[in-house]
């Protein structure tokens, strides 16, 4: 029975004058896939936005390895070991992947200082890094961008690793690139909180599960529990297996 | 298996893909702009003497700038108080290098040592009131644009007002030390001493920024976070710490250019911030907010057009800044090298 | 009534409407409630300046401009009559190609600024506004042919606004009624006619389009208004309306040079006073502009108090001298942003709004 690296009791958050999230509750276990699902504007980014304390909660608590995570600063809270890979995938275009992959390193002063082994086995996942580790990455396409992405949150261990969306708008075959990856990192027994709309790919991966409508978790349970009940499925996220992807 | 060997360059399959074309044309138009000059001119000594002059003055318009430029690309905050550090950097000059007259005396070295040391000084006091600028007048306001500009107008109105209080509101000449008056000759042109050692300074400071930006961690840090704020501070880095280093040392630039304009006129007036205002924001606007290189080159259009014209059609002179801000407005509308922004 | 000639945009405070109502008095019978030239020069120095200052709020209170560039505007109104006056001998035609002149180039120009600039991002076109200010102040010395260069332009006025046309021979109500009265009173009925239409202008549906501008561009042309035009015509208007107080300026003093009209110390003073006042009231220009220029005479007095009572002590004396007073008025204007946001007009209807039941 592992531990739950990641507690979320009551969570609100309001933008400005909007109150998007009601009382957000659900845990995150060590060492296994979580997802996060739920329809468009269900409050799932805001939820991961909320953890990394870019927007902060106006009430409630989240716990991070037992230590509360409220008020803290963004850069205080990835300093505590979680990575995040947003939707719009952060990647500084201006910068070589080279660059990107330095300043995702905290502990490397320039690229020389790069964990070598960690690097090819990042460059094994994803051999489009390795190719173009010079060029820009504005000019990569969008599947190798969300590839970079996801590189940067893991070229260094780290204890959570939450990603938004990473399939969105991808080709089936980046998106079971991806998964080939993710089901790499699961191997390692890293932690990951994982939103995302398609669910043949949350099946594959997900161990857990939270299930979100209007900025509340309406279900929490084991993955395969939900992959079976189709009824389930449809009531909670109008769809079925077979039509979504 | 290497785990020791650095991550040396990808071999032969990476290098059939070239890296980013680097975009040559701004500096094609510098180029094209000395060339076109030429013909304008006439004599091809007149033409160097001004070519000097003009890049001698973009490069001091430059080492002002840069500091700007940066730190509303990387903080988003516009700074209408900047000619506040300039200023405040003259008048130290005033200060010491007017203390230091006596001992330097006819010394080529130990008045060069009274440059420096003025330029020294003149870094530490605006980089000092520089920090205490941003704590007390920009911090309330991050993301309040329209804030911004009025307060750091109000900041530049009072700080101009307290540099009249401490050195009073009149002219005050700043002579160039003996050994840096007077010109070389090249063949026919004559090429003036001090705006030879501006242009190295300029340069100097060119090269020192280009080497931290492109180069260190810092300078990573600071081109990711112009780019996109967010993404750096969820990569776990405390970027608004570095925003009051950047600050800070755009301040002090600032005063070091202030030194150097106040050299090049050889005197000083509470209002110099106010008038380098106008031109280092059109500098800005032409190179990109947020771009070093775009800073550079469009000081170095600036500083050329002035003298250019000043010497071709001075009546025009001052049109011409703003004429050349508008043509490459519709060249590019976000400057010559725009920062693509989250 | 006074509704509807309000444009229904009441002062919505008793104690603003009482400073209001004070103030428009005070300034109807100034000739003869405060007779001297200097108190009539303080009174029309506050009707030009509270026309200039609301012409300003339209722009940036209303619809969210930054812009340096609105003493340019008025330096057209003034440098119109000025040179029409010189060029064609002082008379009511000067007059009126002067005025009329100087807001044609005013339409043109800010509409041309309007176009170009605002299509850029708001930082630009206040940086933008700046440099073609700057350049047009350095223009107006040059070309001194035309302009008089730094020493102006002195003219003279229509008979009837001429200092020596006296038409009546016995003193009226205390004072001599000359030319001097007469300009006073054109400049208080324009100024008042045209606060009420400004009044109207920020009160009329293209206001409230305005407001939303300021408030939320991208989704005011989600919904469908087109940005650009309306951001152009309120930097037209706002230009219009400081060419006028520009003109009239120049008709009080028969003199404009670039110090009167286009220096930035005034457009300073412009910021100062929509600030303290209060951004996007209106009102607030009416408050401010004659705080503001009772302060600008009177704070140099208070000034000299304080020096000669800190007399001998080195740098703390100059902190009070009479000359530095735009330092503590620096200090005051940094001081309105952060803590007084919405002005005095602002605050005294917070306080009224704050004692209703």
């Amino acid at each position: 029975m592992s531990q739950n690296l990641l507690e979320l009791t009551g969570v609100h958050t309001h933008i400005g004058a909007y109150h998007i999230l009601h009382g957000v509750d659900f845990v995150v276990p060590e060492g296994e896939v979580t997802m996060l699902l739920g329809r468009n504007g269900a409050g799932k980014t805001t939820t991961l936005r909320t953890i990394m304390g870019l927007w902060q909660a106006s009430a409630g608590d989240l716990r991070f390895k037992g230590r509360s995570l409220k008020g803290q600063a963004t850069p205080d809270i990835a300093t505590q070991g979680i990575a995040y890979v947003p939707e719009s995938m952060g990647i500084f275009t201006d910068l070589t992947v080279k660059e990107n992959m330095v300043l995702a390193a905290r502990a490397a002063r320039n690229a020389s200082e790069l964990d070598t082994q960690r690097l090819e086995w990042i460059f094994g996942l994803f051999p489009a890094l390795k190719k173009f580790w010079l060029y820009p990455a504005g000019k990569l396409s969008g599947g190798q961008k969300q590839m970079l992405a996801v590189a940067r949150a893991i070229c260094e261990p780290r204890a959570l690793i939450l990603i938004d969306e990473p399939s969105k708008g991808l080709a089936p075959s980046i998106i079971n690139n991806l998964i080939a990856a993710f089901k790499e990192l699961k191997r390692q027994k890293t932690t990951i909180l994982l939103v995302e709309q398609n669910f043949m790919m949350a099946k594959a991966l997900g161990d857990w599960v939270a299930v979100m409508d209007n900025g509340r978790v309406v279900h929490r349970g084991a993955m395969a529990e939900l992959a079976e009940d189709e009824a389930m499925q449809q009531r909670l996220l109008g769809l079925s297996l077979g039509t979504h992807q | 298996m290497s785990a020791t060997t650095a991550i040396a360059t990808p071999t032969a399959a990476a290098a059939a893909v070239p890296k980013a074309q680097f975009d040559w044309r701004p500096l094609a138009l510098l180029v094209g702009l000395m060339g076109l000059a030429l013909p304008a001119i006439g004599t091809p000594s007149t033409w160097l003497t001004l070519t000097v002059a003009g890049l001698a003055m973009g490069l001091i318009i430059f080492v002002i700038a840069s500091g700007l430029t940066l730190v509303f690309g990387l903080m988003d905050v516009l700074n209408f108080g900047h000619g506040v550090f300039i200023a405040l950097g003259a008048f130290m000059a005033t200060t010491v290098m007017g203390g230091m007259t006596g001992w330097a005396g006819e010394s080529t070295a130990l008045q060069l040592t009274s440059v420096f040391t003025a330029m020294v000084v003149a870094m530490v006091v605006a980089g000092a009131v520089g920090w205490a600028f941003e704590r007390v007048i920009v911090r309330p306001v991050y993301g309040l644009h329209l804030k911004q500009i009025l307060i750091t107008m109000g900041g530049m109105i009072v700080g101009e007002e307290i540099i009249k209080v401490i050195w009073g509101p009149q002219q005050i000449a700043l002579p160039l030390p003996s050994s840096l008056t007077g010109s070389w000759l090249l063949g026919e042109a004559s090429i003036e001493k001090y705006r030879v050692m501006a242009a190295g300074i300029g340069l100097l400071v060119f090269a020192a920024l280009a080497f931290t930006l492109n180069r260190t961690k810092v300078g990573l840090l600071i081109r990711a976070g112009v780019q996109d704020r967010e993404m750096v501070e969820s990569l776990g880095y405390r970027i608004r710490r570095l925003f009051v280093g950047v600050f800070v040392a755009g301040s002090a630039l600032a005063g070091l250019g202030g030194v150097m304009w106040g050299l090049y006129q050889q005197n000083v007036t509470p209002q110099i911030g106010g008038q380098v205002n106008v031109l280092i924001f059109i500098v800005i606007i032409i190179g990109g907010l947020g771009s070093t290189l775009g800073c550079f080159v469009g000081a170095l259009l600036v500083g050329l057009m002035a003298n250019y014209t000043g010497f071709l059609a001075p009546k025009v002179a001052l049109f011409s800044n703003i004429g050349l801000m508008v043509a490459i407005l519709l060249w590019r509308p976000q400057g010559l090298y725009p920062v693509t922004n989250r | 009534m006074l509704n509807r000639l309000l444009s229904h945009d009441l002062p919505r405070s008793r104690w603003l409407a009482i400073a209001l109502l004070l103030i428009v008095i005070g300034l109807a019978v100034a000739p003869f409630a405060f007779p001297g030239s200097k108190s009539l020069n303080v009174a029309a120095k506050m009707l030009v300046f509270i026309l200039l200052v609301a012409s300003y709020d339209l722009l940036l209170g209303y619809t969210g401009i930054v812009s340096f560039a609105h003493t340019m505007f008025f330096g057209i109104g003034a440098y119109g009559v000025a040179v029409a006056s010189t060029r064609m001998g002082e008379g009511w035609p000067a007059l009126a190609v002067g005025v009329a002149g100087a807001l044609l180039i005013s339409l043109a120009l800010s509409l041309v600024i309007g176009l170009f600039s605002l299509r850029v991002k708001a930082i630009f076109y206040a940086m933008i506004t700046l440099a073609v200010a700057s350049a047009f102040q350095t223009l107006a010395s040059q070309l001194s042919d035309i302009t008089g260069g730094e020493d102006g332009l002195s003219f003279k006025n229509p008979t009837l606004f001429s200092p020596s046309f006296e038409p009546f021979e016995n003193v009226v109500l205390g004072i001599t009624i000359d030319g001097r009265i007469f300009s006073y009173y054109a400049l208080f009925f324009v100024v008042l006619g045209l606060f009420l239409v400004l009044l109207r202008i920020v009160n009329s549906p293209f206001g409230r389009v305005l407001q939303a501008i300021r408030e939320n561009d991208f989704r005011a042309e989600a919904i469908g208004f087109r940005t650009v035009v309306f951001r152009t015509l309120s930097n037209v208007l706002s230009a219009l309306f400081a060419c006028a107080a520009g003109a009239l300026l120049a008709l009080w003093l028969r003199y404009t040079g670039p110090d009167t009209t286009l220096s930035f110390e005034i457009m300073l003073d412009i910021l100062l006073i929509v600030v303290i006042g209060g951004m996007g009231t209106m009102y607030g220009a009416v408050v401010g502009a004659v705080l503001f220029v009772l302060a600008q005479n009177y704070l140099q007095d208070l000034l000299k108090i304080g020096a000669t009572a800190l007399e001998g002590v080195p740098v703390l004396a100059q902190f009070v001298s009479p000359d530095r007073w735009l330092l503590w008025l620096g200090v005051l204007f940094v001081l309105s942003v952060y803590h007084f946001p919405t002005g005095v007009v602002g605050r005294l209807r917070a306080l009224a709004l704050s004692h209703k039941p």
